[in-house]
């Protein structure tokens, strides 16, 4: 095996992490922060990457699209946690269904407004061909992707290490009695999660949408993904949520370009071995 | 301990009581000759919504330009949507046979949906036309008289006669990377075997899971084995996200891409907001919406005035399927009652054109018809479509081979790629 | 009439509706019924884990999808009798849940949804790659059935036996000492070992006889459908599967059967009418949700009552003189308040 394809297998498996992390990072801090298995956050992630395109297809202009994605999404999420998921508190089965209840809604909505073509969000065109790396060349785009979610880590890990509201977010998710306890407005530390996790989820929609295209059940697919990526990692925590997207992505791409024969099974069968014999992920604590 | 809970038992059954009662009950009127009920299963919900919506308008453009009536009588047809699930789509098959009291079925889309009815068919004498469904055995060794592959293809059909094309050009080494699962393998499978018997190698072939993520590893094994060519065997999601890659890795001007028919389908075609990455590619299908015809032309025309799309294949089988059918009723005077006569009928229709081209079943039930070589070339007004390159006329589902012999191979699969050993 | 005389009549009377729809609901809808039916028994063998463990499998249906693809292989394929395919397949789905259970039960909350997950993702993937014996996309078709099963009525028929004498089956197991020692792990699974007992091996055969329902209830719908493909096995029908119960009410066992009807009839009858069925689909569950969020079986069962009781502040009304006794006798739902255990050696 050359060393270029090395590298490249290895640059493949990191900007597909990075689109995995920016999704599912906010899953787990919703669910490390509130106990809320927030099950339609895959629907917020294809329904702001279609707010994406059309304001993409109407202006031309990429960042647009992704600044009506984020606040679509935000604006959702919030819609989410004030209008349905406060009725029904620390109950997880009815969180399950009322979440999925929403994620039908949203997906179905999808396809009624957007059509079912699978459809991919134009690339601006200085981000378009590939980049010449001395060794290899490797698609502009996906450098950009691997930069965006490697910043995103940084950003997410200075906010909850180094600052206060990081504080009360890392001491709630380990006690959220006590930090009431201490006279912190708790509701608004939860509000100012789901809007974070928003913000990630509609980067990720459009950004995804330029990768992977935007396609009715495209929500379930990353959903799926982001539960894996958290699980192997470790529920509630950044770190767990990084070590796992690096691993999914890895698996994705050198496992299936040196095991293409098990490319089913890829990404399922180390899951079941690594809970099998860590019941608590990778990162994550008892 | 006893605690039962017959109280919610009992209103359960209310509910489906009260579920059944509430039912539509369409129910087969008495009159002799009432309308011709046609029952039309497409997917409206689920990952293959858009295709079925195509289904249903090239059907409905063929009966709209035709007052929904023929040889005398009114035809009515209904759509069901069979949610691209199998059980759902038996379910409906049953409800339009049953309730709705259909003369015909034509439909699906999935090789899974297509089969599931196929078995339930099977134990009727219902005419079941299938456009759509692709999967070889349908029509060659799980064949059955009232199953017709009306308008439609086998997956390796249209393939066949595209590998000994490719290995002709002068492509001495290919890689192939299909769908994993029967339509690639039998699409694959088709490519391969003529391929290789035209004397031409196959270097690898590599296996995507159908909900492919990331086709990126692919790419990069793919340019490490230095092919002269590469043949892709993709649809839907998966097709859009091998473009997105092959354009961003730059490979487009450096290996010649070989596409099956469904990788630059309309279907797939219309969902890329920068058709640049696919113009020039090469293709084999059975539909050609660029044929210079006056039957695809026109068929194409209208399609675009009433919908505002380039027709996909999935549109062009639907409403060539209505052409075949208007044929064959009027050759039996409407009486579709008479479901023997009527089948022989439709046995016996031959499309002198169509938007496919011209033409007419096997005696196995599958059409013979014209195979293009097409190459995705860009509109006036800035879309592209597929032009014919050279025709192939008169393509059996069996190629060159006798039926007989050819059917006691195994169908395509996986295991089953003649020609290619996977140990070298 | 006493409770439990109340019950049994109620059974009864469910048992006698049932057994009506073949003579009022046509074939079609017979069909239907029966595929409520077996999906309800999959989904309570569902909730055995839910409802009573604490536990939500979310790889069921491939568990269910093993026993079809035995059943469908063994009959299909090689031409052998269904004494021989069906109880195969029950053992089939006996033994996965087995593999399954080891590997899962040291798991719990999330990370027991997303080990089920996986396993069930193994053998989807499985049912796609493993073509020669699966026949992948294209699945397994020309199943039969007996002789005495053809007409959707007899068959409609064997599955409301089956269905009942499995409900019964997992009542009593759900309510014997053991099915007690599976709620006290689900209401607080740290304080069991202290009192002796064996939660992993508890987890592991309530996972065991959880698995071989779900394997009866995939061998009746291999004969049911005739056809089994790797939709049988997807992810989407193992989630359906949750759903119908926590619709249902979970841990009442039955109310597996309303959810059931509730998704299936939607899918199937409502989609007659409109194309956004899953809008509706979603709608429903967020309503159930809000307004019965125990589930539709203690919400209708709490309906009735409170009609029940609306009647006969009627007639109290009706008759003034009389002393009024507080009519609010009936007991609390159990909804996902934890049940108080008691503590029987199995």
């Amino acid at each position: 095996m050359s060393p270029s394809f090395l590298v490249l297998q290895l640059l493949n498996g990191l900007s597909l992490a990075a689109l995995y992390f920016m999704v599912a990072s906010g899953f787990s801090l919703i669910f490390g922060l509130m106990r809320v298995a927030n099950l339609s956050h895959g629907a917020l992630y294809l329904i702001s990457g279609y707010i994406g395109l059309t304001v993409v297809r109407s202006t031309g202009s990429f960042l647009l699209g992704l600044g009506a994605a984020v606040i679509a999404a935000v604006l959702l999420n919030i819609l989410i946690k004030e209008g349905f998921l406060r009725f029904v508190r620390s109950r997880e089965l009815s969180q399950v269904l009322l979440t999925i209840g929403l994620a039908f809604i949203t997906g179905d909505l999808c396809l009624a407004i957007w059509g079912g073509v699978p459809t991919l969000i134009p690339i601006p065109s200085p981000l378009q061909g590939a980049m010449n790396l001395g060794l290899i060349a490797y698609p502009r785009y996906r450098l950009l992707l691997i930069l965006i979610g490697a910043s995103v880590a940084v950003a997410l890990w200075l906010l909850l290490e180094r600052t206060r509201w990081g504080a009360v977010i890392r001491a709630g998710v380990d006690d959220p009695e006590m930090v009431s306890a201490l006279g912190i407005d708790i509701e608004r530390v939860f509000l100012g999660v789901f809007v974070l996790a928003a913000i990630l989820a509609g980067v990720a929609g459009v950004l995804g949408g330029a990768l992977l295209g935007l396609y009715p059940g495209g929500d379930s697919d990353i959903l799926l993904i982001s539960l894996v990526v958290v699980i192997v990692g470790g529920l509630g925590s950044l770190q767990g949520a990084l070590v796992g997207s690096l691993l999914a992505g890895f698996l994705e791409a050198i496992g299936k370009s040196m095991l293409p024969e098990l490319a089913y099974f890829i990404l399922f069968a180390p899951m079941v071995i690594i809970l099998a014999f860590r019941p608590q992920g990778l990162v994550g604590r008892r | 301990m006893r605690r039962g809970h017959g109280m919610g038992f009992m209103l359960f059954m209310v509910v489906i009581a009260l579920a059944i009662g509430c039912a539509p009950a369409g129910g087969p009127s008495g009159g002799a000759r009432g309308p011709i009920r046609i029952g039309v299963l497409a997917p409206a919900s689920g990952a293959f919504a858009a295709n079925g919506q195509d289904m249903v308008r090239g059907w409905e453009l063929w009966w709209k330009q035709h007052g929904n009536r023929v040889a005398g009588r009114e035809v009515q047809w209904f759509h069901e949507d069979t949610a691209s699930n199998p059980d759902v789509t038996l379910n409906k098959a049953r409800l339009l046979v049953e309730q709705r009291g259909v003369h015909m079925l034509v439909g699906p889309l999935a090789a899974n949906e297509g089969l599931a009815v196929a078995g339930y068919i099977k134990g009727t004498n219902v005419p079941f036309f299938m456009p759509v469904v692709s999967a070889d055995d349908l029509t060659q060794r799980q064949r059955s008289p009232n199953i017709l592959r009306v308008a439609g293809w086998t997956s390796s059909q249209v393939h066949h006669p595209f590998g000994e094309w490719a290995c002709k050009q002068g492509y001495k080494t290919i890689v192939t990377l299909s769908y994993d699962f029967a339509f690639g393998h039998e699409v694959t499978g088709g490519f391969v075997n003529t391929y290789t018997d035209a004397g031409c190698k196959v270097l690898e072939q590599l296996w995507n899971p159908i909900n492919e993520q990331d086709f990126s590893p692919y790419l990069t094994r793919i340019q490490a084995l230095k092919p002269d060519a590469v043949f892709v065997a993709q649809s839907g999601a998966p097709a859009i996200r091998f473009f997105q890659a092959w354009a961003q890795f730059g490979l487009k001007d450096k290996i010649p891409l070989l596409a099956n028919e469904t990788l630059v389908d309309q279907h797939v075609l219309r969902g890329l907001q920068n058709p640049d990455i696919v113009v020039g590619i090469i293709s084999a299908g059975h539909y050609a919406e660029g044929r210079e015809s006056p039957a695809t032309q026109e068929f194409v025309k209208a399609y675009m005035e009433a919908y505002g799309d380039i027709p996909s294949y999935y549109a062009a089988a639907m409403y060539t399927a209505a052409q075949w059918l208007t044929q064959a009723i009027e050759a039996v005077q409407g009486n579709v009652e008479d479901q023997k006569a009527f089948l022989d009928a439709i046995r016996k229709v031959e499309l002198k054109d169509s938007p496919f081209g011209p033409e007419k079943l096997d005696e196995y039930g599958n059409p013979i018809l014209n195979v293009y070589i097409r190459r995705v070339e860009r509109r006036p007004d800035g879309r592209v479509w597929n032009v014919v390159l050279e025709t192939i006329p008169n393509v059996s589902q069996f190629w060159k081979w006798d039926p007989e012999e050819y059917l006691k191979r195994p169908v395509y699969s996986r295991d089953y790629q003649p020609g290619f050993n996977p140990k070298k | 009439m006493s409770i439990r005389w109340r019950k049994r009549a109620g059974i009864a009377l469910a048992l006698l509706a049932g057994a009506a729809i073949p003579y009022v609901a046509p074939p079609v809808y017979v069909n239907l019924a029966s595929e409520i039916l077996i999906f309800g028994l999959l989904a309570m063998s569902i909730d055995l884990l839910l409802g009573y463990t604490g536990l939500v499998p979310l790889g069921h249906a491939a568990i269910f999808g093993v026993a079809a693809y035995v059943v469908a292989y063994l009959n299909a394929r090689m031409g052998l009798s269904h004494t021989v395919a069906i109880p195969a397949g029950i053992l089939g789905a006996l033994i996965v849940s087995g593999v399954f259970g080891l590997l899962a039960v040291r798991t719990a909350g999330l990370y027991f949804m997303l080990i089920t997950l996986a396993e069930g993702m193994l053998v989807w993937g499985l049912a796609y790659r493993w073509t020669s014996v699966t026949g992948s996309e294209n699945g397994i078709g020309g199943i039969t059935r007996p002789e005495f099963l053809i007409l959707p009525w007899q068959f409609y028929y064997a599955v409301l036996v089956l269905f009942a004498v499995c409900a019964w089956m997992l009542h009593r197991i759900a309510h014997s000492p053991f099915g007690l020692t599976l709620r006290g792990i689900r209401d607080n699974e740290a304080r069991m070992p202290m009192l002796g007992y064996n939660v992993t091996l508890h987890k592991f055969l309530a996972f065991l006889i959880s698995g071989g329902f779900a394997g009866i209830a995939g061998a009746a719908y291999a004969l049911y459908n005739r056809f089994v493909s790797p939709a049988t096995v997807e992810f989407a029908r193992s989630a359906e599967g949750v759903l119908m119960v926590i619709l249902g009410g979970s841990g009442t066992l039955i109310g597996a059967l309303l959810g059931s009807g509730l998704i299936l009839l939607t899918r199937n009858v409502i989609s007659l009418y409109t194309d956004r069925w899953l809008i509706v689909m979603g709608t429903l569950f967020v309503l159930v949700i809000l307004f019965m969020p125990d589930g539709l079986l203690r919400g209708l069962e709490r309906g009735v009552h409170r009609l029940r009781v609306a009647v006969s502040h009627l007639r109290f009304l009706g008759s003034l003189l009389r002393p009024i006794r507080s009519p609010t006798t009936a007991k609390e739902p159990a909804g996902e308040v934890p049940v108080p255990t008691r503590h029987e050696t199995p």
